[in-house]
Parts: structure tokens; C-alpha cells; sequence
């Protein structure tokens, strides 16, 4: 199958699954006890109160209804308004997407050279101390929740030391670089070890390969044969473990947000679900989707650009 | 009592920590004397927020930080004071008619950030935006029984408001939360325009308000020059920036937080006591605690001082089963409740309902009802009645225990006891959560409402509450402390209850 007849297939497929997507969540948020009424009532629960807020915000209306114009507004582009301040979603998807890129963009930045060049150097040295090391290390580490490792960090380097801020409350992620150097280490800690360990797996599996050891007999270079023969074929499971990470961050990776004040995507996720507040939970399952189906779908691309032969002809 | 002693404790509290700065002299740089107010800086001030719930609008404010930031925004005719009685406010002075139904307000000269007056105009504007019959803005209720079409400005400083039935507490309406006066016409509150001691800068939701010293304040331009209100919903979020010196004021820390950081040079810690009561609520209609004995069994049951401990980890003061100790009218004079199991046992056989499992529900909708339902149902052990703790969702939990279910945990903020009978104890009450229905008891509620003579009111008011201590359905188990922290050059905090004018008022606040 040609590269492009791929990419035109899984894009058609990527574009039923958004649509499933957001129809699950759709329901799924119906399906949750009270509904965006109740959950602005809070502690002042009035049932006339909770009848009015309900017809102030058309919750009256069948939620088929309330659906089938929202998906309408959608294929226009629109993603309709929040329930609670009447904002355009649209506004709580910028302001959220900012802080969440600047996070995911530079976990990423960091992460992919820093896990390829640990799990090159670790199957390089296959066995030895630094391979042990490594091992033990990305091991022990990887098993440390985020959360646990966030308060760790938090206690030792904000509070008890004071190198760095304890939070990012009301920064500036950009203009102020130290607030992200916590967080980041946070992020990128498990995924570093997963996919150091996979490329450390491909890496020394690639070099016990037939296809390099025939170039290594036909006498090219050993550094040229490591990275230009074995180290492709390496990378073919981590790439699709690095789509997974993507996913992953832009999530929000609703811990680090929370522990460290960061109002990203997972911050907005969370109280819009708390809140009931269908359009905006709607809006980011469509983000959230949208960028699952496409990050997925380019690692797969890429994959079978680096290895044909392991990309499933489905 | 209350009122008299504020000022001494906060003079005491200031005193305690300059002793603590000069005794500890390893950090020399803390040498400012909170003591004296000092003029400038800007106040960090970090809040738990809700998101896509976060408005300017004062009229749909509902959570503490769009409280607070109301209340530095904008004024209301009158607001609470450590006593939780009504105080004035934009109201210079309010005063009823013999009939108790037509009141005269006078408000004070006071203008709007954009330099307006204001007028009897916006105060009737205001009204009529939160009467509004087709939107739904919580002081609604506590402002509908204004006939606004009789109501009208006599001048551009008094205005006369018509009531639909005589009502003496009135000024605990002007009181009201969320019932601030607004520019008449203003809709859009993207660049919000009040009268109160600090004006609007910038807003991004979710994160951050910044707002600038109102040097035309009527009560004085406040000493701050800029207050900023950022979001950190996580407690220890809040703690930690306050401990890196991100923000000065953290609103909303726990018991374990105050009492592991009491005496730290660091931060410092100010409580306001009396301002959450913890309580359990058994509906009075239904099966099983349609008993009056099982219901006095139940208050006899609780264990309040290890509850407390327990769940409050000290901050907070045993509860008698009624709300608002400390406040006007409180009915101080019964005597408090302890545990007596062998009574308890008495009456459960008494009421047969020995071997009986009863449903408590409960969730985290608030800080430590989990904790509290726990302990309970242990204190209850060996009484010969089961407590099977239910955890509910949290976001529909107020909801979903007005109606169902026979107990349930209930926690609730500061207000009269006026409105705190007329939102939850009367048969039309909207909340009434324990089901209370008793024409003998509205009767004495519509009495002290249209009783004049404060000693007499009181007298009644005594004397509902002696019936809802006898046998109602409220287990009001303690009390608890407000606790904020704040950076040790942080002067001027309130400790008068959450809800009240001085609670997180930041105009009275300086930085040393």
C-alpha cells in the first residue's frame, strides 16, 4: 500500500472516531448525577432555584436537541458557549492550550534526544556498569507516581531549599523559565525511562539483526552501521510510544497542573466536568481527540517510513 | 462580647508574632512590625477557584474567591458583622415605617469607579437585575419579598423600598450574599465598574485579577496600592507559593497545615473561629428519625469534643445543635450537650429500633465530612444502632441530600440565624434539609420578624431555638476555625467569621 492511500485511509477513519468520541463523552457526561444546575446550586440547593437556573441556561431542552445544535455549530466551526460565564469555548481552549503546549512542546523537546541518546548508550555498553545503571535507575524512577515525585521535588527544591518556585501561581510561564524546571522534571521523568528502555530493547535486538551484521561484513563503517542501519529499525517502537506520551501531556497531565498551578487544558477538563458544564467538556474531547487520532496517525507514518515491514497492513 | 474582643486579639496575634521574629533572630530580614499599617506593595492573595465557574459579576458570585473579589469591587447596602448582624454599609442609615413594611434608606455619598454617584437609581437597578424573573442569581430569594414596583427613589440618596409583609430583619436582605449595587444598565462585566475600595486592572479567568487602590473610597482609599487574586485550587498549592514567597495570603488552609507550620517564621497563621458549622442533618419526616427519642439519641451519641480533635484537628469549638454560636441571638444559655450512652441505649430501645442499620450519607463536597461520618459511626458503635457510612458524588451532593435519604453531613457557612431559619426551618423553606415543618414554628418565626423590641425578638428567637435543640433535626457537633495564612509582613487580617464584612477584606490590610 502507498504511503498516501495510508494516510487518506486512517484520516477517514480518524474522523469517525473524533465524531464517536465526543458522542461518548457526550453521554457519559449525561449519564453523571446532576447536571450543570445542580453543580452552580452547590450548597444553596433550592429546587425553584435549580428549576430557573436550568431554563436560564436551556438545560430544559432535550439533551438530543441540545446535541444535534451543538454538532451543527461545530461543523461551523463554532464550538458554542460555557454554560457558567457564557465565554466562547473557543477562549477557555486558547487560554488552556497555551500553558499545556508550552509544557508538552518542551517535555518533548527534552525528553526525545535525552531517552534516544540513554537507550543508544545503555545497548551500546549492553551489560556493562553504565548499562546497569541506567537500567536500575529508569526502573526505580519510573515506578514513582507523578504526584509523589511533584511533592518530593516541591519540598525539597521550593520550600526546604528555595532554589527554584514552589509553584507557577500567577506567572508567566515564558517570562518566567524557573517556574517550569519542576514541573518539566516531573513530565518528562517516566516517559524518559519507558522510552529509553524501548530504544535500549530495539537498539540491542537491531544490532543482532541479519541486515546488520550483513552491512558490518560488507565493511561500512561501525558508527555509520549503528546509526544509519540499526538505529531506525530501533526507533520504530519508541516512536509510537512517543505518540502515546504526546497524548499523554496534552491531557493536561492533570497532576502536574494541579500540584504546580499551571491553568492548563487539565485544570479546564477538570472543573468543567465538575461543573457540568457540557459545551467546554464537549470542546476539549474534540481537541483531545482530534490531536490523539493525528499524533497517532503521523507516529504511524513515520514508522512506516523507518520500518515498513512493522506497520500492520489493516 | 465578640465585637470587643477583636480588636484585642488581633492586637495580641500581632503582638505574638513580632515576639516570635525578634525571639527566633536567625532570619533577621522579617524585622517589619505588622502592628503599624504602613501605605504601598501589592498583595498576592491565592484562592481555590472553579474554572469556567469564574465571573466579575458580583450578582452570580458564588464561590469564596468571587466573594472576596466582590467585596474589594464593589459595596453592598449593608454587610455582616463579627456578630453576624447586620451592619451598614452604602446605607448610611435605614429606618422602617410603624407597619414594618415600607423602610427608608439613606445612602452614603459614595461614587463609582468611573467617578457616577451613586444613586437611588442603581441601588433599584441592581435589585431589579438580581429580581430579574428570568435569571436565577442567588440573592433572588433572599430579596424577594421587596415589592420592587412599590418601591421607588424619593431623591438621589434615599430610597424607599416597599416590602410584601412586615419584616424588622430587612437589613439582613441588604446584607445578603451577592446583593452589591452595580452602575444601573451594567450587563457587561469584562471591565467591571464598582464603588468599592479597589477598581478593576485586568482578569484572566481561571487565573488571575488584578485590581488597583481606590484612593475616592468612601471608608478610606485602603492601604494596598494592588491587589492580585490568583487561582490555586489544591491547599497545598496555596501553602507552598505562600512559603516561596509567591503570593502573601492564602485563603482556605486545614488544621494539619496550621497546626504543622504554628510558630514557623515563614508564614503565619489567623483563624477565625465560629465560622463553619459541622453538623448532621436527620430528616424529621420519615423513617427512623420521625422518632423524637432516636433523634435525642443521636445527640447524645456524639462524642463532640473527639470530634473535633479528630476531624478538626483541634481548630473548632464543640456545637450544641444550633447554629451560630457567637452570633446575634445565639440561645447561649442551654446547656451543652455530652455523651451519655447509657441514655442513648435507653431511648433506642425505647423507640425499637435496636439492631437497626441507618444510612449516613456523606462526601467531599467539604473539608472533613468524610472524617466526621467516620468517626461518628464509630462513636455509635455498641449504642445497639449501626451507622453504614455512604459516600456520595460531590458535585450533585447538596442536591441530592435535600431530598433523599434520612442523615446526612451538612456543613455550612456564616449567617443570621434569621436567614439561616428562613432558608432551611420554615415549611416553605427552599433548603430545608431536616424536612422541619411545624406551623408552631413559622408562627414564632413570622412573630419575631415583626417583633420591634430587639430584647423581645430575641426572647423568641430563644425560644425557637430551645424547641430545635429539644428535638430538631440538625446535630450541630462543632464549630470550625477559618484559617487563613499569610506571609509574616502581612498586617491587619480579620478574624471575624468567614462570610462576614472583615473576612478576606483586604482594604484593612498592609504590608510591613
Amino acid at each position: 500500500m502507498s504511503l498516501r492511500r495510508y494516510a487518506l485511509r486512517r484520516l477517514a477513519i480518524g474522523v469517525i472516531q473524533v465524531l464517536a468520541v465526543v458522542t461518548v463523552v457526550f453521554l457519559l457526561v449525561q449519564a453523571l448525577p446532576g447536571d450543570a444546575a445542580v453543580a452552580l446550586a452547590g450548597d444553596n440547593p433550592d429546587p425553584r432555584r435549580i428549576e430557573e437556573i436550568r431554563v436560564a441556561m436551556g438545560l430544559d431542552r432535550p439533551a438530543l436537541d441540545r446535541f444535534g445544535s451543538w454538532l451543527w455549530g461545530l461543523a461551523h466551526g463554532d464550538f458554542g458557549v460555557s454554560l457558567f460565564s457564557g465565554r466562547p469555548v473557543a477562549e477557555f481552549l486558547h487560554d488552556g492550550l497555551g500553558p499545556t503546549l508550552v509544557l508538552a512542546l518542551l517535555a518533548l523537546v527534552l525528553l526525545i534526544p535525552l531517552s534516544v541518546l540513554l537507550g543508544v548508550l545503555a545497548a551500546l555498553r549492553e551489560g556493562g556498569p553504565l548499562d546497569r545503571v541506567v537500567t536500575t535507575v529508569t526502573v526505580g524512577l519510573h515506578s514513582i507516581p507523578e504526584f509523589a515525585l511533584a511533592v518530593v521535588l516541591i519540598a525539597v527544591f521550593g520550600v526546604q531549599l528555595r532554589w527554584l518556585p514552589p509553584t507557577a501561581v500567577g506567572a508567566d510561564l515564558l517570562a518566567s523559565p524557573a517556574v517550569l524546571v519542576l514541573p518539566l522534571v516531573v513530565l518528562v521523568a517516566r516517559p524518559l525511562c519507558s522510552i529509553s528502555r524501548l530504544v535500549r530493547a530495539g537498539m540491542i535486538d537491531a544490532l543482532a539483526s541479519d541486515h546488520v551484521r550483513h552491512a558490518l561484513r560488507l565493511g561500512i563503517g561501525v558508527t555509520r552501521v549503528r546509526f544509519a542501519h540499526a538505529l531506525p529499525s530501533a526507533l520504530a517502537p519508541a516512536v509510537q510510544q512517543v505518540a502515546r506520551t504526546v497524548d499523554w501531556l496534552l491531557g493536561g497531565v492533570i497532576v502536574v497542573e494541579a500540584v504546580f498551578v499551571i491553568p492548563g487544558l487539565g485544570t479546564i477538563l477538570v472543573d468543567a466536568v465538575a461543573g457540568r458544564d457540557l459545551p467546554v467538556v464537549q470542546g476539549l474531547a474534540v481537541v483531545f481527540a482530534v490531536t490523539t487520532v493525528v499524533v497517532n496517525l503521523v507516529a504511524d507514518l513515520v514508522v512506516f517510513r523507518l520500518a515498513p515491514r512493522s506497520v500492520a497492513i489493516a | 462580647m465578640h465585637s470587643l474582643n477583636r480588636r484585642g486579639f488581633l492586637g495580641l496575634t500581632a503582638g505574638l508574632s513580632i515576639a516570635t521574629l525578634t525571639g527566633c533572630g536567625t532570619t533577621g530580614a522579617q524585622t517589619s512590625a505588622p502592628s503599624t499599617p504602613r501605605a504601598g506593595g501589592r498583595l498576592r492573595a491565592a484562592f481555590a477557584g472553579g474554572g469556567a465557574k469564574e465571573v466579575l459579576d458580583p450578582h452570580l458570585a458564588n464561590l469564596f474567591v468571587e466573594a472576596a473579589r466582590s467585596k474589594a469591587l464593589y459595596d453592598k447596602l449593608a454587610d455582616l458583622g463579627p456578630d453576624v448582624s447586620a451592619q451598614p454599609r452604602l446605607a448610611e442609615k435605614w429606618e422602617p415605617d410603624a407597619a414594618l413594611t415600607r423602610w427608608r434608606i439613606t445612602l452614603r455619598e459614595a461614587t463609582f469607579h468611573n467617578g457616577q454617584p451613586v444613586r437611588a437609581e442603581d441601588v433599584l437597578a441592581s435589585y431589579a437585575r438580581i429580581l430579574d424573573s428570568n435569571r436565577a442569581f442567588r440573592a433572588k430569594s433572599s430579596l424577594a419579598l421587596i415589592d420592587l414596583a412599590n418601591s421607588r427613589a424619593v431623591d438621589d440618596r434615599t430610597v424607599e423600598f416597599a416590602l410584601k409583609r412586615p419584616f424588622v430583619e430587612f437589613p439582613n436582605v441588604l446584607a445578603a450574599f451577592g446583593a452589591y449595587i452595580v452602575p444601573a444598565g451594567a450587563e457587561d462585566f469584562t471591565a467591571p465598574v464598582g464603588s468599592g475600595p479597589f477598581s478593576f486592572v485586568s482578569f484572566e479567568p481561571g487565573k488571575s485579577v488584578l485590581l488597583k487602590r481606590n484612593a475616592e473610597y468612601w471608608e478610606g482609599a485602603p492601604h494596598l496600592d494592588e491587589l492580585e487574586f490568583v487561582i490555586a485550587n489544591e491547599e497545598s498549592a496555596r501553602t507552598n507559593a505562600l512559603l516561596g514567597g509567591q503570593v502573601e495570603y492564602a485563603h482556605d488552609l486545614t488544621p494539619t497545615t496550621a497546626r504543622s507550620h504554628s510558630g514557623s517564621d515563614r508564614l503565619a497563621i489567623h483563624r477565625a473561629p465560629n465560622s463553619a458549622v459541622q453538623a448532621f442533618a436527620m430528616k424529621v419526616d420519615r423513617p427512623p428519625f420521625d422518632n423524637r427519642d432516636l433523634r435525642e439519641a443521636m445527640f447524645l451519641l456524639a462524642d463532640r469534643p473527639q470530634l473535633v480533635e479528630s476531624v478538626l484537628a483541634g481548630a473548632g469549638q464543640v456545637g450544641n445543635d444550633l447554629f451560630g454560636k457567637g452570633y446575634q441571638h445565639y440561645a447561649d444559655d442551654i446547656a451543652q450537650r455530652t455523651r451519655d450512652l447509657d441514655k442513648a441505649k435507653f431511648l433506642i430501645r425505647r423507640a425499637g429500633a435496636e439492631g437497626l442499620t441507618v444510612k449516613l450519607d456523606t462526601s467531599t463536597a467539604a473539608a472533613g465530612m468524610v472524617e466526621a461520618a467516620t468517626v461518628f459511626a464509630d462513636q455509635v458503635k455498641g449504642s445497639g444502632l449501626t451507622i453504614e457510612v455512604v459516600t456520595g458524588n460531590k458535585d450533585s451532593y447538596w442536591a441530592d441530600t435535600l431530598k433523599n435519604g434520612s442523615m446526612s453531613s451538612f456543613r455550612s457557612g456564616a449567617m443570621p440565624i434569621e436567614t439561616h431559619i428562613a432558608q432551611r426551618l420554615l415549611s416553605g423553606s427552599g433548603t430545608n434539609v431536616t424536612k422541619w415543618a411545624r406551623p408552631e414554628f413559622d408562627a414564632l418565626y413570622d412573630r419575631a420578624v415583626s417583633t420591634v423590641d430587639a430584647g423581645e425578638r430575641t426572647s423568641v428567637y430563644r425560644d425557637m431555638q430551645r424547641s430545635l435543640h429539644a428535638e430538631g433535626g440538625y446535630l450541630m457537633w462543632g464549630f470550625a476555625d477559618w484559617i487563613v495564612g499569610a506571609a509574616p509582613n502581612v498586617g491587619g487580617i480579620s478574624t471575624a467569621p468567614a462570610n462576614t464584612l472583615d473576612w478576606a477584606r483586604f482594604d484593612k490590610v498592609w504590608l510591613g
